[in-house]
Parts: structure tokens; C-alpha cells; sequence
């Protein structure tokens, strides 16, 4: 039971909560107690310290629109941020039931008549934009996925393919993908015209975006592990004459698995960062365009609430990072990776 | 050419001792000349000429020069020599790994030009799938062979027989990472003896384990071989081990272009008992045969 919740904590990222596991089963408290000081303790004491020095030297820096904010300030903010979005949500519920009280009078009236359901057009909140990049992100990144896994497969399984493509790669991978931006923008307002649009264009033009900057480190991670593999492993593929198709999918992939993985988290950290430049560029919704139009708005709470955006991007990196891990972990026969 | 008639019976066996045939010719053991008829050859596997060449980047590099060997059916053969001589070629160009430049094999009247189950391979350092379990590595090779031939149960029943059959039937559910050096060396035979094959190929299947499991796992190839009586080429490095297991034991000269220096016939009753034989006089005999083709004909190369 003991050994099973520390090895659940270890394959999670947890795993500095196991001496406190083991300190609750009564396991050698003195070590534990130790362990707890060093990797809880200190963490603890840094995150102390930073945001110290913080609180003491924000309210030096005089800026046009008033002091830099400090810790208190910005959790004010965060706190003032969240009611909003309560507030707006409400809003839009009442919204809604008032259109249904209204139908179901219509209704009453004339059993016919036609019924309209307008879409409640609010302001979009913090939590709002938070969820649009989410969403973009993800996008971007599977899409970014898609096309380099199968691309990096083919190139590692044939030197040929890889040495014509290579130069390609070498020059469009240093691009930063925000220099593609006006470019994306400008053929998809080209491109892609429907009356009734799935997809917002801002949304399309972000998650291209991500995919051209989250496609190489896959794709060349792909390409390199495919190449790789142990002859033997591919050898038994050869003995037992499996398709190679079979040979893809069981062996090739498998035994590339942990290094593909490595490849879609750098990929995923990089589209993280770009989506957000991306969207303050080209005033898109999401995160990047809150920050954007804070810094316009200009008023004595923008900087706090910028702040508290900067804090809520690196506290997404971070989990976006953890989730790929711990996705590697599971789904890897690599336990070790990325320890 | 020397020939020597291999005894059937071993209350001679001082007098088969000598039973090694130095050549610098091609090696004929059987006391006929073979005569080349490709649909029907008079050996159940049969290397002749052949010879191959790598390419690198200095050059092209003759590794085998002109091997020629013929093995029967139900034989247990080992091919021992230095590192680096070329054993491992050998044993690759009769999976069908490698092309031979010259020359071919036959195995079981047809010539080999690609792998296949018929000749499954014991890789040297197991190479399980680390991703699959010890049942699910065996199982991979069994429904890619039996895809057709047998039901699901069968197959189940199938793999599960031949993991009996190295003793790993305790740890099938067990990743590679999971079980020891041993272990995985065993879960190897069982998925090579699960593809039915008419050869066994092994390339230093114990090399990489300690005195006491290899000793071990011997004793379970041979318990294995007993029931089974399948066709198999060990490639070894260990002295005892050759003579132990072997029926034949097939000494090659230093690379490059190497070549089928002696062959020696083992004639020792079975079953073998490793203690008992330590004292054998014949068995002691074959060893310093072997010892010295090695260490006194094919000086170790460069050290
Ligand atoms: N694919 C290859 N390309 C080039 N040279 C090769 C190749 N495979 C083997 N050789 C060369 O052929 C020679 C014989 O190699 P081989 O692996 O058969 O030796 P070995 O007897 O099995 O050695 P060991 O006992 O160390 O395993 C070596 O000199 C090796 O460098
Ligand atoms: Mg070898």
C-alpha cells in the first residue's frame, strides 16, 4: 500500500511528498524529517525570499502608472479578477433565462410561433482567455503532432527521405514562428472563407502559429530515435517477417517512444511561448491579448493584473510540462525519463 | 584430406579423439564427397564458398573467405573462435541477415535469402522489446508466424508451453526491466523455440552471464535439445561450453578472411553430466584439442 502510493507519487512528479509518506507510516523519522527539510523546506524558504524582496523593492520602482505592484497587490488583483468572472457569468445566465422566460411566454401566445436563441456576446474574462489559449495551444501543438510524427517516422526510417528534407529543416527551423505571423495572418484571410466559419480566423491563425514552431523539435527527435533503434530489436522484426507496417507501429514507434516524447514536450513548452507573443502581435484572444490590452488600458490596476497573467503563463508552462511528463512516464517503457 | 570415421560407439572414445580433420581445402566430415545437386542436397544445411565482402570507408573489407560447412539434421554445432574473427557473420549469413558476396546456404533443400522463423536467431544480448512483457515479446512472433495456423487459445496455449520450457512460465506477465540477465536470456530461447524453426541460431546466447546461471542454462539447453532434437549453431567463446554441448565443434581461423580452420566431432554420451564429464578423459581430450587450435594455432590477433 505504502510502496504503491510512493511509486503513484514518483510516476505523478510527487515525489517530494514521499518522505512525508513514509514519516506518516513511521518510517525512520529522523531521515524523514531531513528529507522534508530539504525538499519541501528550502523550495519554501526561496519562494520566502523571492517574494521578500519582492514586496520591499516593488514599491521603489515609480512607474507612469503608479507603483509597481507587489505580492498583496497582485493577489488583490487575482482575487478582483476571478469575481469578475463570476460577476460576468451571472450575467450571462440571467441573459439566457430571460430569453427562455420570454420564448416560453411566445410560446404561450402562439404555439407557432418562431423561437430565437441569441448567443450572449460578454466581455471576455481572464478565465475566458485563459481557456481560448488553452484550447489554441492544444490545437496547435496535436495538429504540429500529427504532421511531424509520421513525417519524423518516414525520415528515420529512410536516410534517403531525411537527407532531402534535412536542409529544409535546418533553415525553417531556427524561424521564429512570430516572423511567419503576418504571413499566416494574410493566407488564411485568403484562404480559408466559409459563411458560417467553424473556427474563428484569429483562433486558425493562432494555431498555425503554434504548429509551424512546435513541428521541428518533434520532428527531428522523431527522426533521430527512429534511426537509432537497436539492429537487434529491428533484426527480430526481419526473423519473424512482420509487415512493416507491423514493424512501424509495434517496434519502430515503441522503441522511439521516449524520445518523441521529449521532442513534444520542448515542442509543447515552445508553443506555450509563442502562442502568447503570438497574441499580443496579432491581438488575438487569448492570455496574450489580456496582457496587451491591460498595458493599453493603462489604468492603476493594469500592471497588477498584468502581473497576475505573467504568474497564471509560467504556472501553465509548468503544468503543461508536468502533464507531458507524466503522459511520458505512463505511456513509456522508459520509467526513468526526464528524471 | 584426412578422413576419419565418426564412432557411433563411445567405449572408443580415446581412439575418436583424433577425430579432427585439419584442412586447408574445403571440409568434408562425411566420408563421401558431396556432390552439388541444389534440389537435393545431401546435407540438411549446407555453407558453401562462401565469402563476403563490408564495404567501409576504407575500403571494402573481406571478412569470410571460402566457409564451407555441412550440418545434419538434429546436429548441435558451435562455432568458437577469437573475437572479431567472424563468427557472427557466419550465423548472420545463415539467418538471412546478411548476403553472402559469394557462395550461399542451403537449409532444408531451399537457399536462403532472407530471414525468416524457419531460422530463428538468439540475439547476443537477448534484445527483448523493453516495451512488452515477457509473454507479449513471445507472443509478438507467434501471431506474426501462426497468424493463420492456430486459433487464439492455441496460441495462448503455445506460448505458454514454451515458456514452460525454459521455466519462465513464473514471470510472463513481468517487463524485461523486471527479471534478471538470465532470465531474459531464457525468455529469448523461448520466443526462437516458439517460431518452430528448423535451425536454432544462437550468437553467444551466455556470454553476458556469470559462471553459475550459464552453467544453468546449459543444462536447460540441453534438456531442451534432448526433447526437441532440433538443428542448432552456438556461437560461443568458452571452451567448456562447446565441448559440452556440442556434437560438432567448428574452430575458425583469425580475420580477416577468415575461415573453417578444424572441425572437431564431440562424441560423448547423452545426457551429459557436466560433473561427471570433468573427469572423462575423452571429454579433457576434446577440451585441449580446442584449447589448442586456439591459443597455440590462432594466436589471439594483436593481443
Ligand atoms: N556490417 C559490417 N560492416 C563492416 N564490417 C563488419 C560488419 N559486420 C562485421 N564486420 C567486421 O567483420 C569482422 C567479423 O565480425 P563479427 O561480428 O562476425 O565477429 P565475431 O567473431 O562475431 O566477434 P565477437 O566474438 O567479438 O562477437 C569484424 O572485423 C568486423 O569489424
Ligand atoms: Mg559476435
Amino acid at each position: 500500500m505504502k510502496t504503491k502510493l510512493i511509486n503513484y507519487l514518483e510516476m505523478t512528479g510527487f515525489s517530494w511528498l514521499c518522505p512525508v509518506v513514509r514519516l506518516c507510516s513511521g518510517e525512520s523519522p529522523r531521515e524523514q524529517v531531513n528529507e522534508i527539510i530539504n525538499v519541501i523546506g528550502l523550495p519554501l524558504i526561496a519562494i520566502a525570499a523571492f517574494l521578500f524582496i519582492w514586496a520591499g523593492t516593488a514599491s521603489q520602482v515609480k512607474t507612469s502608472l503608479g507603483d509597481l505592484p507587489g505580492p498583496s497587490q497582485v493577489w488583490e488583483q487575482a482575487q478582483g479578477l476571478w469575481q469578475e468572472h463570476q460577476a460576468e457569468r451571472e450575467k450571462e445566465e440571467e441573459f439566457y433565462q430571460r430569453q427562455e422566460e420570454r420564448n416560453a411566454k411566445k410560446l404561450e401566445a402562439n404555439p407557432d410561433a418562431e423561437i430565437k436563441m441569441r448567443e450572449y456576446t460578454g466581455r471576455a474574462t481572464f478565465v475566458d482567455q485563459i481557456w481560448t489559449s488553452l484550447v489554441t495551444v492544444f490545437t496547435g501543438f496535436l495538429v504540429g503532432a500529427l504532421i511531424a510524427i509520421p513525417m519524423g517516422v518516414a525520415c528515420g526510417l529512410s536516410q534517403k527521405l531525411y537527407t532531402a528534407i534535412s536542409p529544409l529543416v535546418q533553415v525553417f527551423k531556427p524561424v521564429s514562428p512570430l516572423a511567419w505571423l503576418p504571413i499566416v495572418t494574410m493566407v488564411v484571410s485568403a484562404v480559408y472563407i466559409s459563411d458560417d466559419p467553424m473556427f474563428e480566423k484569429s483562433f486558425v491563425t493562432s494555431a498555425i502559429t503554434v504548429t509551424l514552431c512546435s513541428l521541428w523539435p518533434t520532428l527531428i527527435n522523431t527522426a533521430v530515435a527512429v534511426a537509432s533503434i537497436d539492429k537487434d530489436w529491428i533484426n527480430v522484426g526481419r526473423v519473424i517477417r512482420l509487415h512493416w507496417i507491423t514493424q512501424v507501429f509495434k517496434i519502430a514507434i515503441p522503441a522511439a517512444l521516449p524520445m518523441i516524447f521529449t521532442g513534444l514536450r520542448i515542442s509543447l513548452g515552445i508553443g506555450w511561448m509563442v502562442l502568447i507573443a503570438a497574441e499580443m502581435l496579432a491581438q488575438n484572444p487569448g492570455l496574450g491579448k489580456f496582457v496587451w490590452d491591460e498595458f493599453q488600458n493603462g489604468s492603476s490596476d493594469s500592471l497588477g493584473r498584468i502581473m497576475v497573467a505573467v504568474l497564471t503563463i509560467g504556472l501553465i508552462g509548468f503544468l503543461l510540462d508536468w502533464m507531458m511528463l507524466t503522459l511520458q512516464k505512463v505511456l513509456s517503457h522508459d520509467k526513468n525519463a526526464g528524471r | 584430406m584426412t578422413k576419419t570415421q565418426v564412432g557411433k560407439s563411445t567405449d572408443n572414445q580415446e581412439i575418436d579423439v583424433m577425430n579432427v580433420v585439419s584442412m586447408t581445402k574445403p571440409v568434408l566430415v562425411d566420408d563421401d564427397v558431396a556432390i552439388p545437386d541444389e534440389h537435393h542436397p545431401r546435407h540438411f544445411l549446407d555453407l558453401s564458398g562462401v565469402s563476403i565482402e563490408f564495404q567501409t570507408n576504407k575500403g571494402p573489407f573481406k571478412a569470410l573467405d571460402n566457409v564451407n560447412l555441412k550440418i545434419n539434421k538434429g546436429e548441435f554445432v558451435s562455432i568458437i573462435g577469437h573475437s572479431g574473427c567472424g563468427k557472427s557473420t557466419v550465423l548472420n549469413i545463415v539467418a538471412g541477415l546478411y548476403k553472402a558476396t559469394e557462395g550461399g546456404v542451403i537449409v532444408n533443400g531451399k537457399e536462403v535469402n532472407e530471414p525468416g522463423p524457419d531460422r530463428a536467431v538468439v540475439f547476443q544480448n537477448h534484445s527483448l522489446l523493453p516495451w512488452l512483457t515477457v509473454y507479449q515479446n513471445v507472443e509478438l512472433a507467434v501471431k506474426a508466424i501462426f497468424k493463420k495456423k492456430k486459433t487464439k487459445p492455441e496460441m495462448k496455449e503455445w506460448i505458454e508451453h514454451n515458456l514452460k520450457l525454459v521455466h519462465m512460465d513464473h514471470a510472463m506477465h513481468k517487463y524485461p526491466a523486471e527479471i534478471s540477465g538470465g532470465m531474459k536470456q531464457r525468455v529469448g530461447i523461448a520466443r526462437a523455440l516458439s517460431m518452430e524453426p528448423t535451425v536454432l541460431l544462437m550468437d553467444e546466447p551466455f556470454g553476458a552471464l556469470d559462471a553459475l546461471t550459464r552453467a544453468h542454462l546449459q543444462d536447460s539447453v540441453m534438456e531442451i535439445q534432448s526433447e526437441l532434437n532440433n538443428t542448432v549453431i552456438m556461437i560461443t567463446h568458452d571452451v567448456d561450453e562447446a565441448v559440452l554441448l556440442s556434437d560438432k565443434i567448428v574452430m575458425m581461423t583469425n580475420g580477416p578472411s577468415a575461415t573453417v580452420g578444424e572441425i572437431l566431432n564431440v562424441d560423448l554420451d547423452r545426457p551429459r553430466d557436466r560433473l561427471a564429464l570433468a573427469n572423462n578423459p575423452a571429454y579433457n581430450e576434446y577440451r585441449s584439442k580446442v584449447l589448442t587450435f586456439l591459443y597455440e594455432r590462432q594466436r589471439r590477433p594483436r593481443g
